[in-house]
């Protein structure tokens, strides 16, 4: 069945957009991320025109993380206090990655430079997560449920000023590191069209040292508000969120993610983290590949008046 | 007193054949619903003329569809450092957003050189490109790649021996219209050419536009960005949380 968007001013087939949703809320559910380093990829794929993929994508984060969270929040899994500070840094950051932006575009190469943070990104964390992962799954094999491996070790995060305590994450740490991580999650969410959840799950594990199973939740709570955020100042600025593909892709995007939170609650977290892990570096590859062989095509055509 | 007699000895042979076009559309508007799916436009018509057909050389006819034209960045990727990146851009001034040309025999038959370049019939002069950066020295390569991406879409469409002509009077054709349009009046031309000269010609327009809940969303979305942004951000919560409602009825049911 053939839809008309009439932001994106085309028309595509309407299952098409309902299993891309349900395909990326069931991992949006599982990991804790919105998906929206997925998503946005799949969406120029299938012809969306890159502003409305992007924007029209935060929109629908909105509503695939609030399902998420409320799921979250009833199993008593979100850091509210965390999720705060996150969030004052994730608005920051939000605002300042819009300055970024249009200075990036006016230097003509902000497509470049949006993939290559992709690629950088999601190589760097997913090698990282893979690594470390396959580690923890090792050693708990030979441990045969033997003692956990220990958490929390002392580092630079622990040294700094400003300390507080987060009860749900058994944490007592300063504020300075959760603020930073919210401000440099802010910039790229604005700048890639993500969430951010792909870069804030594994800062809040491996920087932090938040508990696996609180980091999820959190992270979906500070996504729903920074997305929101970016929604709004891209429906006043560049009139491309396109509701109907939102629609199409939300009611998908709703249900997979409560499958998805269910899958993730079965599994063991070192297993989540491999597989977050794999995707992460498949669709670094494919990027990667998109910028290193040589395009069939070496000519793109864009609208004028945008540089 | 001569150039009045001149114009008039100028004017004289065309009105001893005058033929005029009297045009049919199968439709004159193209609504674009939530189904819109492309379209399919049937252009028909009859030459109108007052005396007998003239017998010299054979009518022709080339019909036209050009949508809204806008100007357009083209970019091109060259190797640098390993990766594939834009480096030389070049603006076309106007490029049409959809442009079928429709004859009834080859192009270079049917209309001359001069005549194509004066009405800009064809796909290659109907795009106006001036002032390509002085550091481009193939500009016309940027203006071909328009061309052939937009070919590639179905926007551009080069018909050669699609329009059917009876009799010396009857034509007609079908255009067909890729799902992907952009809204504003489609400029349709009929030319009538012998041996390579317009004899006769007709203008007319389809208009393209959004209607129903299309039409509503998209003005909103202009003309009150905030609201529609909230309303947009409401519907997104409201699914969300609706869906979350309706899973943990189900687990408790």
């Amino acid at each position: 069945m053939q839809i008309y968007l009439p932001i994106a001013e085309v028309s595509v087939n309407a299952f098409l957009l309902l299993g891309l949703g349900g395909m990326v809320g069931i991992l949006s559910g599982m990991f804790g991320v919105g998906g929206g380093f997925l998503m946005t990829p799949l969406l120029f794929f299938i012809g969306i025109p890159p502003a409305v993929a992007v924007a029209t994508e935060a929109n629908q984060i909105v509503a695939s993380s609030f399902s998420g969270v409320l799921a979250h929040f009833r199993r008593k899994t979100v850091d509210l206090k965390m999720g705060t500070v996150l969030l004052v840094g994730g608005l920051t950051g939000a605002a300042l990655g819009v300055v970024v932006f249009n200075y990036l575009k006016s230097l003509g190469q902000v497509d470049l430079l949006v993939k290559l943070c992709y690629v950088v990104f999601l190589g760097i964390i997913g090698s990282l997560m893979f690594v470390e992962s396959l580690n923890a799954i090792r050693k708990a094999r030979r441990a045969d449920g033997g003692a956990p491996a220990k958490r929390r070790q002392r580092t630079w995060v622990h040294a700094l000023p400003i300390k507080m305590r987060f009860r749900t994450s058994g944490l007592y740490i300063s504020v300075i590191p959760p603020l930073i991580v919210g401000v440099f999650v802010g910039i790229l969410s604005a700048i890639m069209g993500v969430g951010g959840g792909f870069i804030m799950v594994p800062a809040m594990i491996y920087l932090l040292g938040m508990p696996t199973k609180v980091v999820v939740g959190t992270s979906l709570f500070q996504i729903i508000f920074v997305t929101a955020f970016t929604t709004m100042l891209h429906a006043t600025t560049n009139y491309t969120v396109d509701i109907v593909l939102a629609v199409l892709l939300l009611v998908g995007g709703v249900i997979g993610a409560q499958i998805g939170t269910r899958i993730g609650v079965k599994m063991k977290a070192e297993q989540l983290r491999v597989l977050l892990a794999l995707m992460v570096l498949v669709v670094c590859g494919k990027l990667a590949l998109d910028l290193l062989l040589q395009p069939t095509e070496l000519y793109s055509l864009g609208a004028a008046g945008g540089h | 007193m001569l150039r009045i007699l001149l114009t008039l000895l100028f004017l004289l042979p065309s009105f001893a054949v005058a033929e005029e076009v009297v045009l049919g559309l199968s439709k004159e508007n193209v609504a674009i619903t939530t189904s819109f799916d492309g379209s399919e436009i049937l252009i028909f018509g009859a030459v109108k003329r007052e005396s007998p057909i003239d017998q010299s050389s054979p009518l022709e006819v080339v019909i036209t569809v050009a949508g809204p034209s806008e100007p357009v960045v083209v970019r091109r990727k060259e190797h640098v450092f390993g990766i594939w990146v834009n480096t030389d851009a070049v603006e076309v001034d106007a490029a049409p957003s959809f442009y079928a040309v429709a004859t009834t025999g080859p192009i270079d038959q049917v209309l001359s050189n001069t005549e194509d370049l004066r009405r800009k019939i064809t796909i290659d002069n109907a795009i106006r490109s001036v002032g390509a950066p002085s550091d481009i020295t193939d500009a016309e390569s940027f203006t071909e790649a328009v061309i052939r991406i937009k070919e590639n879409q179905g926007l551009y469409q080069t018909l050669e021996g699609q329009v059917a002509l009876d009799q010396q009077t009857l034509f007609r054709t079908s255009i067909d219209m890729p799902a992907d349009l952009t809204e504003g009046d489609y400029t349709t031309r009929i030319f009538l050419t012998r041996n390579g000269e317009i004899v006769g010609d007709y203008e007319t327009s389809i208009a393209v536009e959004k209607v129903g809940l299309e039409r509503f969303l998209f003005n909103m979305s202009r003309e009150q960005p905030v609201w529609y942004g909230l309303m947009s951000l409401a519907i997104a919560i409201a699914a969300g949380w609706g869906a979350s409602a309706v899973f943990r009825i189900f687990r408790a049911g």
